[in-house]
């Protein structure tokens, strides 16, 4: 206990010096030379910018799912010629149902659905209830489509957000269906929002027979000028997926986006304009019309070329987005917080001198109250706030304003295993004890102490770093961080100080 | 200078009779609490952004900017904001806007900060965004469920704790005690007005975390010296013991409420309600270990912890 090897206060002395060499990242600025360089992120709260949470429609997800399974319904059905009746969607319930034709071919068209591929593993159930077929998306399944969506959503949403120049942008997936995307240095997002905001799913579809009235087959979109409407089919002719590339482009001295499509895309596009010359064409982007040329002569070059209301902006930002590829659903903001940038700046001008001021009361406290062991108490709370950072900077931790809070926090909490500490000593002096016996048996006694009440500070803020969010997360991060370092530097770190300050002095009294 | 401490809060040798005040100390604390559930029902917390959801929007202006003529602003644009107050410097305005009804609600809300931001950049060019922040309703009742959720597991987990380490006694006087802590600390926001929000909830906790430390500490030598002395009343045993553990209870308050105190004087809008909390939580979870958690202590172990005495 009274004895550090001198292998083990190398060890100590090592662990202080490379937390000390893990910080240093954070103050200087980065050499040429390659190293491992890790540091800590501020948060923005500090630096300024834009946190967006975009919630995933999950509804819509499963709105498209079923219409597709309607379709998978009725061309299982007519390829085995077997009819069905007043088929049926139900969003709520999640299930497509049809009446049988006939009795006699009810276990046949059972035999149809039960052969259908689901698109992930047991995805559909079928049943029968009052004489219906029901065919039931299974909810866990829904579950799997969702987060595959969300997935594919992260995706999609960095290759838009990268096309802006956003600089270090963060997104993550958050739950089942959320998505949290961290702009830092934007503190006005709209733009961002906008982008967002669109699912950017184009569709190339014949014009109706009839456009002004909606017929079976067709269905009435307004047009995005906001010139009426027309009946489009609902045939998909050419889909926007089958780009290969975007760009706004000048065209008679007005804004179009030119598109380029891959081979699919082209031979489909070539195909249509050949058959249907002369015939009124509707590209649709989020079920508006965005322009309804004429086919004039076939387009066999794999190009084209939208014209309509476009400014520079809404032009290139519309190439950009199809560039980028179309959202499975459609994504929405549920939650926005942006901070400007000089309200970072002085929230870290505040919160570095709550820290330097706390600090040097804390250190003053220290000496005043403790003196000797006071000093060595102060020298490991240094070493903790070293310790703290080099953690942090270790894992390139985020700190935010509650972050440093909790450093703070932490600071104050870091003495009080000293004061325990020392309080013990000095008790034990007083019941008559040697020096040395004084020192033994104090720092036994308070070490049990002290990992009591250090386990239940660090139980409460394991919890609330689980169960928290966002700020809270951060807070009870650094604290339980606070709490592992600040066992270390009070039970090894000024231990050690002071039973070599004891070796080598061998004092009679000591300065309790 | 190092060779002997300059201050000391209470003489070594110095024997309070806490005891004594039990009664009174119980009284005080139960009256304190039964005003703070009554503040608690009404008026109630002032629910911040995180847990009302809604809109709120900081500018800074050039020039001076009085609030009502940012109100005037804002009903030109066709905006009803619940309040618009100065804040901080003459120049700092502070817009808040309560959550829209109706189906449609989620979609509206981050509508309208887009609204009242270009109303703003219209009406008063160069007027800066500070913040502005919109949480729709259904995230605001999930960061309410989780802060609960929060509170209640860390003060579980604390129960759970005491109650291994520990015997029933003080297990139980020691979560009666963090539960008339939080009580009181909940009437003080109320009291206070400030907004309570997700980062009050880190301060609650804290308060319990720090208040449960000492109690610890406290009742860790009640049960060393219920070894010790096996002839002592339990009265003088958990006297003694509060006094020597004076210095250090004392010591540990002073240096987490020095090291809070900046955060509250020049933490920042953000961090001063957190800290003025933490502040009085400190004195709180500190009288409490001595009024409150070893009274309680004395009135459950009278019988178990000490026979005959």
């Amino acid at each position: 206990m009274m004895y550090y090897s001198r292998l083990r206060m190398l060890g100590v002395v090592g662990i202080c010096l490379v937390s000390a060499l893990l910080c240093l990242p954070n103050f200087i600025t980065k050499p040429s030379v390659p190293l491992p360089w890790h540091q800590v992120h501020l948060g923005l709260d500090l630096r300024g910018g834009s946190y967006l949470l975009l919630q995933l429609d999950t509804q819509s997800l499963q709105h498209d799912r079923l219409q597709s399974l309607e379709g998978q319904v009725r061309q299982g059905l007519l390829a085995a010629h077997l009819g069905f009746i007043d088929i049926q969607r139900d969003d709520k319930a999640a299930t497509l149902s049809f009446l049988p034709r006939a009795e006699s071919e009810r276990s046949a068209a059972r035999k149809v659905l039960e052969a259908i591929s689901p698109a992930v593993p047991d995805e559909l159930a079928v049943s029968e209830r009052h004489g219906r077929l029901v065919v039931t998306l299974q909810r866990a399944a829904m579950r799997v489509r969702a987060k595959e969506a969300v997935d594919r959503s992260i995706e999609i949403v960095r290759r838009r957000i990268d096309s802006t120049g956003a600089i270090d942008p963060s997104i993550a997936r958050e739950g089942d269906n959320r998505i949290v995307l961290e702009l830092p240095g934007i503190s006005d997002p709209e733009r961002i929002k906008n982008l967002l905001g669109t699912t950017a799913r184009m569709t190339f579809h014949l014009i109706g027979p009839n456009p002004e009235t909606a017929t079976p087959g067709t269905t009435l979109m307004a047009m995005q000028d906001g010139g009426g409407s027309l009946a489009v089919q609902d045939q998909v002719d050419v889909d926007g997926a089958d780009l290969s590339d975007a760009a706004a482009t000048m065209s008679d001295s007005r804004w179009a986006v030119s598109l380029k499509f891959d081979n699919r895309g082209a031979e489909d596009f070539a195909r249509i304009t050949t058959e249907h010359v002369g015939k009124r064409f509707a590209i649709v982007l989020d079920n508006r019309i965005l322009t309804a040329p004429v086919i004039n002569s076939p387009i066999t070059a794999g190009q084209g070329e939208i014209s309509g209301n476009f400014s520079a902006r809404s032009a290139s930002d519309l190439a950009l987005l199809l560039r980028a590829g179309a959202l499975p659903a459609p994504l929405s903001v549920v939650e926005q917080r942006s901070i400007g940038p000089s309200l970072g700046a002085a929230s870290i001008h505040a919160g570095v001198m709550s820290l330097a001021a706390g600090f040097i009361f804390v250190v003053a406290f220290m000496l005043l109250f403790y003196a000797r062991f006071g000093l060595y108490a102060d020298i490991a709370l240094f070493a903790n706030l070293v310790m703290i950072l080099a953690i942090l900077s270790l894992f390139g931790a985020t700190l935010t304003l509650p972050g440093m809070a909790g450093i703070l926090l932490t600071l104050g909490m870091a003495v009080d295993a000293n004061i325990l500490i020392n309080e013990r000593i000095r008790e034990e002096i007083k019941r008559g004890r040697k020096p040395l016996q004084a020192l033994q048996t104090g720092f036994e006694r308070a070490t049990s102490t002290i990992v009591d009440s250090n386990a239940t500070a660090f139980l409460a803020h394991v919890m609330l770093f689980v169960f928290g969010t966002g700020a809270v997360r951060n807070f009870a991060l650094t604290i339980t961080i606070g709490i592992v370092t600040t066992l270390f530097t009070t039970l090894v770190l000024s231990r050690m100080l002071i039973v070599r300050w004891y070796a080598h002095t061998r004092p009679k009294k000591l300065p309790v | 200078m190092l060779s002997r401490p300059l201050l000391r809060f209470v003489r070594d040798d110095r024997q309070i009779r806490f005891m004594r005040g039990r009664y009174a100390g119980l009284l005080v604390s139960a009256l304190l609490s039964i005003a703070s559930v009554i503040l608690f029902c009404t008026p109630g917390l002032n629910l911040g952004l995180d847990f009302r959801g809604g809109i709120i929007v900081e500018t800074h202006s050039p020039a001076p900017e009085e609030p009502a003529h940012m109100r005037h602003i804002l009903e030109q644009a066709r905006i009803k904001a619940a309040s618009v107050q100065a804040f901080g410097s003459p120049h700092d305005v502070r817009i808040a806007i309560n959550l829209p009804q109706g189906d449609d609600a989620e979609h509206q809300t981050q509508q309208l900060v887009d609204h009242v931001k270009q109303a703003i950049a219209q009406a008063l060019p160069g007027t800066q965004i500070q913040r502005a922040d919109a949480v729709g309703g259904s995230v605001s009742s999930e960061l309410f469920r989780d802060g609960v959720l929060a509170l209640a597991f860390s003060l579980g987990m604390i129960l759970i704790y005491i109650w291994f380490r520990f015997e029933r006694e003080f297990a139980l006087s020691a979560v009666i005690t963090l539960i008339l802590d939080l009580t009181k600390t909940i009437g003080f926001l109320v009291v206070t007005g400030f907004e309570f929000d997700l980062v009050m909830v880190a301060a609650l906790l804290t308060i319990l975390g720090y208040s449960t430390n000492d109690k610890v500490v406290v009742y860790d030598r009640v049960r060393e010296n219920l070894r010790k002395y096996r002839t002592m009343p339990l009265k003088e045993l958990l006297d003694l013991s509060i006094n020597e553990t004076l210095n250090r209870t004392l010591g540990t308050s002073m240096t987490v409420f020095l090291a809070a105190l900046p955060l509250a004087l020049f933490g920042g809008s953000t961090l001063t309600g957190f800290a003025t909390v933490m502040l009085f939580g400190i004195v709180v979870g500190t009288s409490s270990s001595i009024f409150i958690a070893a009274p309680l202590l004395l009135l459950m172990g009278q019988k178990r912890l000490r026979k005959g005495a």
